[in-house]
């Protein structure tokens, strides 16, 4: 079985291993250093990491006026706390005038576990995403957070990226792996149906091809790791040459990543969609794997809906 | 103490930015004249007195800043950029004009010598925290003022700001709060009570001074006790009169966000210009 890492690990070392390459990399958290991971950059950059307090919105705006002055701010705090209770701070103070502020957001969607709902955000893909300038990244493994990270250092504007709490597998080689901000990656061809997935869900989508391999059924997977910008030739192209689509997501299916792929091949192509990911409802407390599975984010399910798309073809 | 000429002049430039500030919002027929009215003395100060900023280069990183954190007072801050140099004045009469770039509330990214995108109240004060703070781990010389409503106070977040620039002890950091008592709604006493403010941030641990914002030679004084008070941001609570200068919005909250008719301003113009010649 491969490794497994939370992304959120690979986000914190990720900041610590690019902190010198960077010098005008900054790091803001509020009071949650040792969970967001942020903690391993103040280790190695005591001067560059600035403790805000349980202040997410001021954290947010002091981060925007860092950027006006010429800084790389990286804010992190969970997701709930960023994208949700700074909603507005990011929207007037970062995207607005299109400032060079990364939200480096952890403990995103239902993966968060015990926590329960207050703490388990599935909203926060559809509230970044809407904001005009914002970019959105949501990697699936330590190797593509790591890339992420970079990429979003270098790109010139705000970007969201979106980390998980629990561990999850290894997918990519790191000597090999290319991260571009826009580009999806296919991870495995297949011409009866496309699974295109995201963060967590696309290891779940793998095994998913895996168990419709069984039956006779060849689907492609799609890795989306950036939703803003979105890959909109290479999911036409997938809607054109497989003709179904399954998306799948630890968000809600409302504004996330099925809501993206849906508007895009509206337009392009349109073919059935069936998007996996929470139905429009709150999380509970529970281990993280079992959550999954009670709110069908299981690679059952995005087999059952494969077929699903598949029977639904004209 | 001001010189004559030096604060002939800023006497001069006060005057000229009320002009603008009415004039932009008779044209627009919307905006905020009550709330820019009242600190155009603050502002006429900074921009010609003590603010290390160049029309000809508005993005040098050496600058001083100043973030507009009542960023409705839109109006004054353009009046004092225009009376500047940073664009011409002519372009004040597009104000709110669907094809201009004076936008209805400070941005950034089109108008040139606005230092934060602000309209939102209790950010702007955060965002100059965060150059106040590039500035000093970046061993920069350049000081960040900011201006706050009294109405602002109600906001959380300034208190969340005043809490971090004193952590960070950001005595590069000089925020005024236009204390003029009135808000949208009515009295700042009656419709949600923010007072003391003085006493508020004192106990956030700033150096606090409170003045007449309205006369230049304590805006003067106040301005160089902060820059020679060391360890802590300063908070000058200035007291002023809401729409000064204009006799008929002075003290009144119904000038808050409403533009004069054509008589009324005529009869704006002519207090300005009457006052100036005094």
């Amino acid at each position: 079985m491969a490794d497994k890492i939370a992304t959120r690990e690979a986000y914190g070392k990720a900041l610590a291993f690019f902190g010198e390459k960077y010098p005008d990399l900054v790091v803001f958290d509020a009071d949650l250093s040792g969970a967001t991971k942020t903690d391993v950059f103040k280790k190695a950059f005591p001067d560059r990491h600035f403790n805000c307090g349980i202040a997410e919105g001021n954290m947010v705006s002091v981060a925007a006026g860092m950027a006006a002055a010429g800084k790389i701010p990286f804010v992190s705090s969970f997701a709930m706390f960023t994208a949700g209770r700074a909603f507005e701070q990011i929207r007037n103070a970062i995207g607005y005038p299109h400032l060079n502020v990364k939200i480096g957001a952890t403990h995103a969607g239902i993966s968060v576990g015990e926590d329960g709902a207050t703490h388990q955000c599935n909203e926060d893909i559809a509230t970044m995403r809407v904001i005009p300038g914002m970019t959105v990244i949501c990697p699936a493994d330590a190797v593509e957070a790591k890339a992420a990270v970079e990429a979003a250092i270098l790109h010139d504007g705000p970007v969201y990226l979106r980390f998980g709490r629990a561990p999850v597998p290894v997918l990519f080689d790191e000597n090999t792996y290319k991260f571009e901000i826009g580009k999806g990656i296919v991870m495995a061809d297949g011409s009866d149906v496309t699974l295109v997935a995201t963060g967590l869900m696309v290891a779940l989508a793998l095994e998913a091809r895996e168990l419709l391999a069984a039956e006779g059924i060849s689907a492609r997977v799609i890795n989306i790791p950036t939703i803003k910008p979105i890959d909109g030739d290479l999911l036409e192209q997938a809607a054109r040459e497989t003709g179904a689509i399954v998306t799948a997501e630890e968000h809600s299916i409302i504004g996330g990543l099925g809501s993206a792929v849906t508007e895009e091949l509206a337009q392009r192509f349109p073919v059935p969609v069936r998007r996996v990911g929470m139905n429009d409802c709150f999380g509970r407390s529970g281990k993280a794997d079992e959550l999954l599975t009670y709110y069908g984010l299981t690679s059952y399910n995005i087999a059952a809906n494969a077929k699903k798309a598949i029977a639904s073809k004209k | 103490m001001l010189d004559q000429n030096t604060k002939a002049l800023l006497k001069e430039k006060a005057a000229y930015i009320r002009l603008d500030i009415v004039e932009q919002v008779f044209r627009a027929k919307s905006g905020h004249p009550g709330g820019s009215l009242s600190s155009a003395d603050i502002l006429s100060y900074l921009y010609f007195k003590e603010l290390r900023v160049d029309p000809k280069n508005p993005d040098d990183p050496e600058r001083d800043r100043f973030v507009l954190s009542k960023g409705h007072a839109s109006p004054l801050l353009y009046g004092a950029l225009a009376e500047k140099g940073f664009f011409p004045k002519e372009d004040l009469k597009t104000f709110r004009q669907t094809t201009s770039y004076l936008q209805g509330h400070p941005d950034k990214k089109g108008i040139p010598g606005v230092d934060m995108t602000t309209g939102s109240l209790g950010i702007g004060i955060s965002t100059a925290c965060g150059m106040a703070l590039a500035g000093k781990i970046s061993n920069k010389d350049y000081r960040v003022y900011a201006l706050c409503g009294d109405g602002e106070m109600e906001e959380g977040q300034v208190w969340e700001a005043a809490m971090f620039a004193h952590h960070y002890e950001l005595d590069n950091l000089c925020v005024f709060v236009d204390f003029n008592g009135l808000q949208i709604d009515g009295k700042i006493t009656d419709v949600i009570d923010p007072t003391p403010i003085d006493e508020k941030f004192k106990a956030f641990g700033w150096n606090v001074i409170c003045i007449n914002g309205n006369d230049l030679d304590e805006i003067d004084e106040a301005v160089c006790a902060a820059k020679a008070f060391k360890g802590k941001p300063t908070a000058i609570v200035a007291s002023t009169t809401k729409g000064k200068g204009v006799s008929f919005m002075e003290n009144n909250a119904g000038w808050h966000g409403k533009a004069p008719n054509e008589e009324q301003y005529q009869q704006a113009v002519s207090e300005i210009i009457a006052a100036m010649a005094k």
